[in-house]
């Protein structure tokens, strides 16, 4: 039996989560609108920067784990 | 005070209280703001951090990112102990609670019936990884010790490729296979990309990476099947993440026309 007892999550498991689940509240609702005052960020941009810089800015192996 | 608001989710007022020393991005102290039957939950950011363009740049920092991260998690974590959260994007950030209030008018419909739908329920991740090349003796049936003509050699090198291909197509059927059969016993699941190896820092390639989302109350039938398929598939390692509070279920909420 492995149930995962590893208190340390990886980086990259709660970045799936954090960064692509959760309720998105934005679209409907932008720094643009006037009286409503979301900070929005666009986090399918830094997503695909994430993707599209693997060699740099991030040293990657050792950073993470 | 002119701090921003950061919300970690939204739930239905708790029934036990949150730890007393519960502090969340940047240390701050986590508080509830309750507002027409639900809560929202929230801690204090700094403008200088957490305003637009400095949460933009500051995105770009893998230590600011995992910090973050890890403490908005830890928030969730703490949360689904005594409740289950609906846990929003990381970096919803608000001017004021009078802005978090507005939000939870605006979205109460939803936010509702998403609570009735996760209510009890937890997400378990389950990523297959096609470990390391694998050892090549099984293609060379009969010894030849070297290639003795360029025939010879092309025919080990087609060999080779159909053997990594076979170990591809095994994989697939695998994943796909375990990937039904948890879909069948949860009552939901996402695919997830596959995670990029140089990022995730694991051994093998991520061909699975997959939520499910499961009752709590059945979470451990659910670890079982897993373990149970585990040694099904020599080369392949499977790995089990969680319980996580729904992430990847926490949907969508439907565009409003204004």
């Amino acid at each position: 039996m492995t149930v995962v007892e590893r208190r340390e999550i990886a980086l990259v498991d709660l970045l799936d989560r954090l960064l692509a689940g959760g309720v998105v509240i934005t679209g409907d609702i932008t720094l643009r609108i006037a009286d409503v005052d979301l900070v929005r960020i666009d986090l399918n941009a830094l997503i695909s920067s994430v993707n599209r810089q693997v060699p740099s800015p991030f040293e990657i192996p050792e950073v993470l784990s | 005070m002119t701090g921003l608001r950061y919300v970690y989710a939204v739930c239905r007022p708790l029934g036990a209280p949150l730890q007393a020393q519960l502090t969340g991005v940047v240390g701050a102290p986590v508080k509830q703001l309750p507002h027409h039957g639900l809560i929202a939950v929230v801690s204090e950011v700094p403008e200088r951090d957490f305003a637009e363009e400095p949460l933009r740049a500051h995105l770009e920092d893998l230590d600011w990112l995992s910090a973050t991260a890890r403490a908005h998690q830890g928030v969730v974590d703490a949360l689904t102990v005594v409740t289950t959260p609906l846990p929003l994007r990381m970096a919803t950030v608000f001017r004021d609670d009078s802005g978090v209030r507005t939000m939870i008018e605006s979205c109460e419909e939803h936010f509702r019936a998403t609570l009735e739908r996760l209510q009890g329920r937890v997400e378990w991740g389950v990523k297959i990884y096609l470990e390391a090349e694998q050892p090549q003796e099984a293609t060379v049936a009969e010894p030849e010790p070297r290639a003795a003509s360029g025939r010879d050699y092309l025919r080990r090198r087609r060999q080779q490729t159909m053997a990594r291909e076979d170990v591809w197509e095994k994989a697939e059927a695998f994943a796909t296979r375990l990937h039904e059969k948890l879909s069948a016993f949860a009552e939901d699941s996402r695919l997830h990309a596959p995670q990029n190896a140089a990022l995730s820092g694991t051994a093998g390639r991520n061909v699975l990476n997959a939520a499910y989302l499961v009752p709590r109350a059945h979470s451990e039938e659910f670890v079982e099947v897993v373990d149970r398929t585990k040694d099904d598939a020599p080369g392949l390692r499977v790995e089990l993440t969680g319980p996580w509070a729904a992430y990847s279920f926490a949907g969508e909420l439907p565009q409003e026309g204004a």
